[in-house]
């Protein structure tokens, strides 16, 4: 392809998009000749370049939208239909554009349906009002064209909205620059259209290549002195700001040779620094200047205004409105805002998504706002602007606003949190509740939206690029979505830290503080059997060695002094121990290379001030890495091989003492905080041990008779909670987290215990929390057990033996005979012979068959079997599962930790089907 | 007509020289096709990277580009060179990434026809043979070619990981 066409291509699709922008303002104002002059002009210029390069289709459709404008122009009234046949005209326009692209020929077809439209709405004051052909896409057969404009005498009727006086008209005609180069006279200033901003048309000032326009902007500045209308005074700076359009490769490349300009500056700084010849350090100086002032100018170009993003809202919110019968009116600000290239191409889509969101469901329809005393021109705002290193952008409409009522309800039936935790929330967190996957509330499904997909990748995209979203929303008002981005994503500011002889990069956001550790001062690591910890602010943190995790340094067991990283990666909060921290810089990230990018540990590389290379550490990565309980050079391969294995079957630990020296530990998810208390807060109430705790009363229970509650100095204790409800399990001494897999030994005769496994080479006890929670509240486990009556047979499918031993006696507390089977193979020969199984409850993430083969298996079977009513257990609950478990019919989806949904979830299946539980 | 073909093969022959630049891995001798070579330099600065595949020796500044650097002497599984002795290093690109493949020497550019051109000896080390275009008879010596998508052609993640 020549350049001159591919030059034309980019031009032309920048100018159609502009017409596309400018014809809904002008619809809106049909008055203003500013907007008028642009649109005609851009057409024109199209159309002349057509002829130019001998695309003869391209020039008849042009010609015959121009013909058209031209008479809106010549003051023929602007009409809804009017405008969207020309949209349409746009739309063909830029389909043939775009296979021009492609295949580098005009295709072929025929637009005699659109031209002949166009000819008949051109021709439409002096025709009979025919029945005008139109093309399917415009939504309203096209009425007759407005048979007043043929009134002899418009100045005795009253003018309709968008018609135009015959003064109007007559002075439309003089003023936009047609081929008749006769004198215009005087124009009413008060009539003159309004200063529009008019920046938008600047980068699009035609190629010299086109010889078209150029007459048009030659007679532009010559009308100008001659009539000092306020009306030219807009125009003129249309003409005056100077662009060239430069490949973006051109632009990358001129980075790279800026950084790489930097670089050896900065060397050269520092042998200036070693060498006392004060003739180089004038000339240096400047240099340093220089090179800092083009580093800041090169960046610049890769900035971009927002409203490029925006460029194509108007004409989306325009055919919206129409198609929703809605008036919508779209209000922007802060267009010239400028943020980086790449962030600009990311948040692009999902700002077109949230502006078609808000017409949709936020905008009431006219009627429903009329009814609330509302305006009945909805609007949505628009606006970006700069606060700090990031840049905000509001999408706020005022529309109906959130029903918080129903999203709180939808998030109770789609099993995305329970009805206590829903009330609980606040109505921020509420509304939040929209980002979630297939959460859609809208109550009827347009072709616009409202499927519920969307929003979910809204708030995927904005996190990509480290941004943030926020709702604010009011009931009959309207919502607010507020989004925060950083400027730019190639630079971020870093701490350079030194582990071993290595020095990384860690991307400040994850950085939270940084400690000082030291065998001498307060802030000292500590071990538990060899894993390091720190005590901070009355938590443990974590600590994992740069060069450990890493697989450099064989163990971790004799660093004890440096700094430690405090990092937060999601809820997850870690310390990283380094041995020197330098400085906070702001980074180039550059991509790892293709043989390394497998490495979790590295989110990419960069080049130092002093031109050394230095890795990038990924918090994600080091995350995932702390809960590993080694620190070896081997350790990749073991997290790998384990992962393949058995990823599910590990737990999460809190370890504590508890009793006479022994080690006591519990599922950390079914912990809810751990606290230090003063022990002389602690009060006895009828014999037994409480405190005050959060404005409440707690009791207290030690986890093993042989404590005994402490009367002076500090007390630990690990609070569990559920709904309003705490208890306090008083221990001796919190010792550690750990995650493990487990293999539990069960203890039969013991029922505060399930059993006892060994965790970090210790044999621990594993306590049974069902055993506690009745010593603290009599009635904690009353209402499960009211089912308890009933004798139902249940099956517990699990794979990992600790969930098995874990819910059983939960199980069996709520009143059930419990069966359990290991595997899916396991529970198909439990189900076929023992006829007495009422219900199944399954892990549907097991090796081999999972639960979902299991059940499937299960449905094909005849007779009782097929019938039976399953839950699954599932660590995560997604959109997928939620699908294929409801072909399997299973009926109900319970997250893995959550007893007392499952037992609601079994009493569900207890009420809906008496008989049933009692038919075997 | 035989003549004809004859003629024409010799004719080729004679035109068909290609350009190696040759590098030495001790004693022996490597040409990699010169269309396939940006840069000749002495690396320095290299950044190891910690749980990379063991053929990769770090990261390097080449002009501010960040190129990986992999030894020529682990891929082709022979030990490493003793003592801190000065190393070169031959750019090569593929698909829009540099690598920098570190050698002990590099030698000068050798035009070579076919003439002299022999296939891979099939006794010849597997995990050399992979890496092996051909070898040319030089005099005195033999120059084995070297494939240089083979050479760039490892750690696949899922192997790496594994390996390290």
């Amino acid at each position: 392809m020549d350049d001159l066409l591919r030059e034309f291509l980019t031009e032309s699709a920048e100018h159609l998009d502009t017409v596309d922008a400018e014809l809904v303002r002008f619809e809106q104002d049909p008055n203003n000749q500013t907007i008028l002059r642009n649109i005609f002009r851009l057409v024109h210029t199209i159309k002349g370049t057509c002829g130019f390069l001998g695309l003869p289709r391209l020039e008849a459709l042009a010609h015959a939208a121009e013909t058209l404008m031209g008479q809106f122009r010549d003051g023929m009234p602007v009409t809804g239909p009017a405008v969207s046949l020309i949209l349409v005209t746009l739309d063909r326009l830029k389909s043939i554009l775009g296979e021009l692209e492609n295949t580098g020929t005009e295709p072929t077809g025929s637009d005699d349906d659109l031209i002949d439209a166009l000819d008949v709405m051109s021709a439409g004051p002096m025709q009979a009002p025919a029945p005008a052909p139109l093309p399917a896409p415009i939504p309203a057969p096209l009425p007759a064209p407005a048979p007043e404009i043929r009134l002899p005498d418009p100045v005795v009727r009253e003018l309709k909205p968008g018609e135009v006086t015959l003064d109007d008209l007559e002075r439309a005609f003089l003023e936009a620059e047609g081929p008749d180069p006769f004198d215009a006279p005087a124009p009413l200033p008060a009539l003159a259209p309004a200063p529009e901003p008019v920046a938008a048309q600047a980068p699009h000032a035609p190629a010299p290549a086109v010889e078209a326009p150029v007459p048009d902007e030659a007679v532009a500045p010559a009308k100008a002195p001659a009539k000092d209308g306020p009306s030219e005074g807009t125009e003129g700076g249309v003409a005056k700001v100077q662009t060239i359009r430069v490949n973006v490769d051109t632009l990358e490349h001129l980075m790279t040779m800026v950084s790489e300009l930097v670089l050896t500056r900065n060397q050269l700084l520092e042998i200036a620094r070693r060498h006392d010849d004060s003739t180089y350090k004038v000339p240096l100086q400047r240099l340093s200047h220089v090179t800092a002032e083009l580093q800041e100018g090169v960046m610049k170009t890769r900035m971009q205004p927002i409203g490029n993003a925006w460029q194509k809202l108007p004409r989306v919110v325009r055919d919206l409105s129409s198609e929703l019968g809605k008036q919508i009116e779209l209000v922007m600000s802060g267009a010239e805002t400028e943020l980086d290239r790449q962030v600009l191409e990311v948040i692009k889509d999902p700002l077109t998504h949230m502006v078609r969101n808000s017409a949709d469901h936020g905008i009431e329809s006219s009627a429903d706002r009329k009814a609330a005393g509302k305006p009945v021109r909805g609007t949505i705002r628009l606006s970006a602007y700069h606060e700090g290193g990031t840049i905000t952008i509001e999408i706020a409409d005022d529309g109906k606003g959130l029903d918080l009522a129903a999203i709180r309800r939808k998030a109770v039936e789609r099993k995305v949190a329970s009805q206590a935790e829903v009330e609980r929330m606040t109505d921020a967190q509420v509304a939040k509740f929209i980002f979630h996957p297939g959460f859609s509330t809208a109550a009827a499904i347009t072709s616009v939206s409202g499927r519920g997909v969307g929003m979910d990748v809204v708030k995927t995209n904005i996190e990509l690029i480290g941004g943030v979203i926020d709702i604010n929303t009011q009931l009959g008002r309207g919502t607010t979505f507020t989004i925060k981005i950083p400027l730019t994503l190639a630079i971020i500011a870093a701490l350079i830290v030194k582990a071993g002889d290595l020095r990384y990069a860690v991307p400040q956001v994850a950085v939270l503080e940084l400690v000082r550790v030291d065998k001498s001062t307060a802030q000292q690591v500590e071990r538990i059997n060899g894993s390091p910890v720190l005590r901070l602010r009355e938590r443990l943190l974590p600590i994992v060695t740069l060069t450990g995790v890493l697989g450099q340094a064989p163990a971790a067991t004799d660093i004890d002094s440096g700094f430690v990283v405090v990092a937060q990666v999601g809820r997850q909060r870690f310390g990283i121990l380094v041995d020197e921290v330098f400085h906070t810089e702001e980074i180039v990230v550059k991509p790892m290379s293709s043989k390394l990018r497998h490495l979790p540990l590295f989110a990419g590389n960069t080049i130092l001030g002093d031109g050394a290379v230095v890795l990038i550490v990924d918090p994600n990565g080091i995350a995932q890495q702390v809960s590993q309980s080694t620190q070896s050079g081997a350790m990749p391969v073991e997290a790998e091989a384990e992962e393949t294995e058995a990823a599910d079957a590990k737990a999460t630990l809190l370890v504590f003492k508890g009793g006479a020296g022994s080690y006591k530990a519990v599922p950390l998810s079914l912990v809810t905080r751990l606290e230090e208390i003063d022990a002389a807060k602690v009060e006895w109430v009828g014999g037994r041990p409480l405190i005050q705790y959060r404005g409440r009363l707690m009791p207290l229970v030690p986890a093993d008779p042989s404590i005994e509650i402490r009367k002076t100095g500090t007390q630990a204790l690990v609070v569990f909670s559920d709904g309003e409800r705490a208890m306090g399990l008083v221990v001796d001494e919190i010792v550690d987290i750990v995650e493990e897999r487990l293999d539990v030994e069960i203890s039969a005769d013991r029922s505060d215990l399930i059993g006892s496994a060994v965790l970090r080479g210790r044999a621990t006890e594993i306590i049974n929390i069902a055993h506690f929670l009745p010593l603290a509240y009599d009635d904690w486990a009353r209402g499960p057990k009211k089912a308890a009556k009933r004798s139902s047979t249940l099956l517990l499918v699990d794979d990992s033996a600790f969930f098995r031993d874990m819910l059983s006696p939960v199980l069996k507390a709520a009143g059930y005979n419990v069966i359990t089977a290991a595997s899916a193979d396991e529970a198909v020969a439990a189900l076929l012979s023992n006829g007495r199984i009422d219900v199944v409850v399954c892990d549907l993430e097991m090796p081999g068959r999972n639960g979902f083969d299991l059940v499937g298996a299960m449905r094909k079977v005849e007779g009782r079997v097929a019938g039976l009513p399953v839950i699954g257990l599932s660590g995560t609950i997604g959109p997928e599962a939620i699908a294929r478990a409801r072909t399997l019919s299973i009926l109900d989806l319970v997250a893995k930790f959550d007893r007392s949904g499952l037992i609601a979830a079994l009493a569900e299946i207890d009420a809906a089907a008496p008989s049933h539980a009692h038919a075997a | 007509m035989m003549q004809a073909a004859n003629s024409n093969a010799a004719s080729a022959e004679a035109g068909a020289t290609h350009d190696f630049v040759t590098v030495f891995v001790g004693e022996t001798m490597f040409g990699l096709a010169i269309n396939r070579v940006h840069d000749v330099f002495i690396p320095a600065g290299v950044t190891p990277v910690p749980l990379s595949p063991p053929e990769i020796v770090g990261l390097l500044n080449l002009r501010g580009r960040v190129v990986t650097a992999l030894c020529l002497r682990r891929r082709l599984s022979l030990p490493d060179r003793e003592g801190d002795a000065n190393r070169m290093a031959i750019g090569l690109e593929q698909g829009g990434e540099t690598f920098a493949l570190i050698v002990d020497g590099v030698g000068e550019v050798l035009k070579l026809g076919a003439d002299t051109h022999e296939p891979v000896p099939i006794n010849l080390d597997a995990r050399w043979r992979d890496l092996s275009l051909g070898v040319h008879r030089l005099q005195g010596h033999l120059l084995v070619i070297l494939d240089v998508d083979a050479l760039l052609a490892f750690g696949a993640p899922r192997l790496a990981a594994g390996a390290a």
